[in-house]
């Protein structure tokens, strides 16, 4: 099934993505290639096989429970796009109405 | 005395211990090297004059104090730009993180201060580490010191270039798919990438973190193992970091010695396809092994070839996830922020302005494979390929020591050749994803140049799972034995600069 714009302006959508209309017909092109030839992976005959999500078996790696300073607001915050009384000022979440 | 800025970093370790030379005059001298070369090469995105100078000096002050100086201490170094440093920008070739200043150190960065290290700056790369010739730099492309209108490999292009151009002795790169090896293979220098999970990536920051891997660049494959013991070891701060010994690296590019050694081929990766000249100069190499008395021997590992599209499923996924990180909220980037606008709003603007084409592509690829109905299909199965690339590992590794192959299908390509042709960029990386996917570890050595070209070409030494010494030793034995047929360094062949 290929690709198309339509498409390709759903996941710039999940993806949080305000794309311009040009880039998501060059987009959709290269895409639809490029899905195309990674498919190949279902040639491979897989039955059984379990998943790897991770080259090396790690599970429940802890560290000792031993406080230690963090990073100071005052540093953080020198960072921050906009700052309002000593928190990260954002724009709004909610929908007015 | 060779002039400063041509010594490799264990002669400049031994002269500024032996008080022959100030870790500030090579400090200097590297820097004014940097001044010459940089409006041709661009590796750097950042040169900290000023740091490295007092942190050369401060090595000179530990020397004069009687101190005892590690193996690397007054020897310049250049840090690709996705490490975070206190004391300069981390950009990561992207526009999102704007003059960002990171709150902390990198475990790496921090373990080279401590070293003695001297950090020259942060060297170019393809965004967010995603590409193969720099080219996905926001601040434009860095140049290959062979040939300066060729790709100096990526994503760390900018520390391959560094170290070719004789700006460095030595460089730091990240290699997910490949990113410290074709660089490497394509500027003439040794590029490695250790076992996964043997080196810290706190402060690194994230593209696809179950493939992820720092590593060294250098000129000899000696200066690769010395950068790669003192950077190396259990981090208590990355959750994937290896609690166990660092392989013996160092004693093994000493050994230089293949005798006993049994060494496979991997015929999927030496047939149609691969340049020519690259195919002649591996067999060369594959001859003077077995005259350096190595018994090699053919194992195929028949799932290679379906490496590349499960990399592309699986590090586009991982990738769409990490980079949600940049959300304009924190740090970096904000655009359209005038009060009429909603967080969604923001950040959608922001990511579209501040991520550049690829990053996109990678991000929505990434977001299509993950989607509820293309799961199965996609992701789940690039996982399984994964586990069948693991195994094709395990069962060559029962039959020979390391694997080897070229690195790369082609020489160094020219710039802009392939830049909007993302399958053909893709394919750069061919024979150094398979053991990205398996962890395992993998270095490339310069192995000549291309008849065709001039240009340069690896060799690719694959070693299993915390057994980075024997690629180490396979490395160091090809490199003495083709210097010495030569006569002279590969590098002095390089006539971009000349």
């Amino acid at each position: 099934m290929p690709i198309v714009r339509d498409d390709v302006a759903h996941l710039a959508r999940l993806s949080r993505l305000a794309l311009a209309d040009d880039e998501l017909d060059h987009l959709a092109a290269q895409l639809d290639v490029i899905i195309a030839a990674v498919a190949r992976v279902q040639e491979v005959t897989a039955e059984g096989i379990p998943p790897t999500s991770h080259a090396v078996p790690l599970v429940n790696v802890f560290r000792e429970d031993t406080p230690v300073p963090c990073l100071d607001r005052e540093t953080v915050l020198s960072q921050a796009p906009a700052v309002e009384e000593h928190q990260f000022r954002v724009p709004r979440i909610l929908a007015e109405d | 005395m060779t002039e400063l800025f041509r010594m490799t970093a264990a002669d400049i370790a031994a002269a500024v211990r032996d008080g022959e030379v100030s870790a500030a005059e090579v400090t200097d001298a590297h820097l004014a090297r940097i001044e010459q070369v940089e409006p041709k090469v661009r590796a750097f995105l950042h040169v900290a004059a000023d740091q490295a100078r007092a942190a050369a000096r401060a090595v000179d002050r530990r020397r004069a104090a009687g101190e005892e100086l590690g193996p690397l201490a007054g020897v310049p170094l250049a840090l690709k730009d996705v490490f975070t440093t206190l004391d300069m920008p981390t950009t990561c070739g992207s526009a999102i993180l704007g003059d960002w200043l990171p709150p902390y150190d990198a475990t790496i960065t921090r373990r080279l201060r401590e070293a003695g290290v001297v950090i020259l700056g942060k060297t170019n790369m393809d965004e967010f580490a995603m590409g193969s010739s720099t080219e996905n730099s926001a601040f434009g492309p860095s140049h290959n010191p062979w040939d300066l209108d060729r790709v100096p490999g990526g994503s760390s292009g900018g520390s391959s270039a560094a170290v070719a151009a004789y700006e460095a002795p030595l460089g730091i790169g990240t290699d997910t798919g490949g990113s410290i090896r074709q660089p490497g293979a394509v500027c003439g220098v040794v590029g490695v990438k250790p076992t996964y999970g043997g080196n810290s990536r706190y402060g690194v920051v994230a593209f696809a973190s179950s493939l992820d891997t720092p590593g060294p660049l250098a000129r000899t494959v000696l200066d690769a193992a010395l950068l790669h013991e003192v950077m190396s070891g259990h981090d208590p701060c990355d959750a994937t970091s290896i609690d166990a010994p660092v392989p013996p690296v160092v004693a093994a590019a000493r050994q230089a010695d293949v005798s006993g050694m049994t060494i496979g081929v991997v015929p999927e990766f030496t047939g149609e396809g691969t340049q020519p000249g690259v195919l002649a100069r591996f067999s060369e190499a594959v001859e003077l092994l077995e005259s350096l008395g190595a018994k090699v021997t053919e194992v195929s590992c028949p799932h290679f070839s379906y490496a590349l599209p499960a990399y592309y499923l699986i590090a586009p996924s991982e990738c769409s996830s990490n980079l949600a990180r940049f959300d304009a909220m924190r740090y970096g980037l904000r655009v359209g922020d005038d009060g009429t606008r909603s967080a969604e709003e923001v950040m959608a603007l922001t990511r579209a302005q501040g991520f550049g084409a690829e990053v996109k592509r990678r991000i929505m690829l990434g977001t299509y494979a993950l989607s509820s109905g293309y799961y199965d299909a996609y992701y789940g199965k690039a996982q399984q390929v994964r586990t069948l690339i693991i195994k094709d590992f395990e069962a060559a590794f029962e039959r020979v020591d390391v694997l080897i192959s070229p690195t790369t299908p082609t020489t160094a390509f020219p710039l802009g050749e392939r830049v909007d042709d993302p399958m053909a960029m893709y394919l750069a990386d061919l024979f150094t994803i398979p053991s990205d996917m398996a962890g395992n570890a993998a270095l490339s050595v310069p192995c000549g140049l291309a008849p065709e070209d001039g240009l340069p070409v690896g060799l690719q030494v694959m070693a299993p799972v915390l057994a980075d010494d024997r690629m180490y030793r396979v490395g160091a034995a090809v490199e003495a034995a083709l210097d010495a047929r030569r006569g002279y360094p590969l590098l002095n062949d390089a006539r971009g600069l000349a």
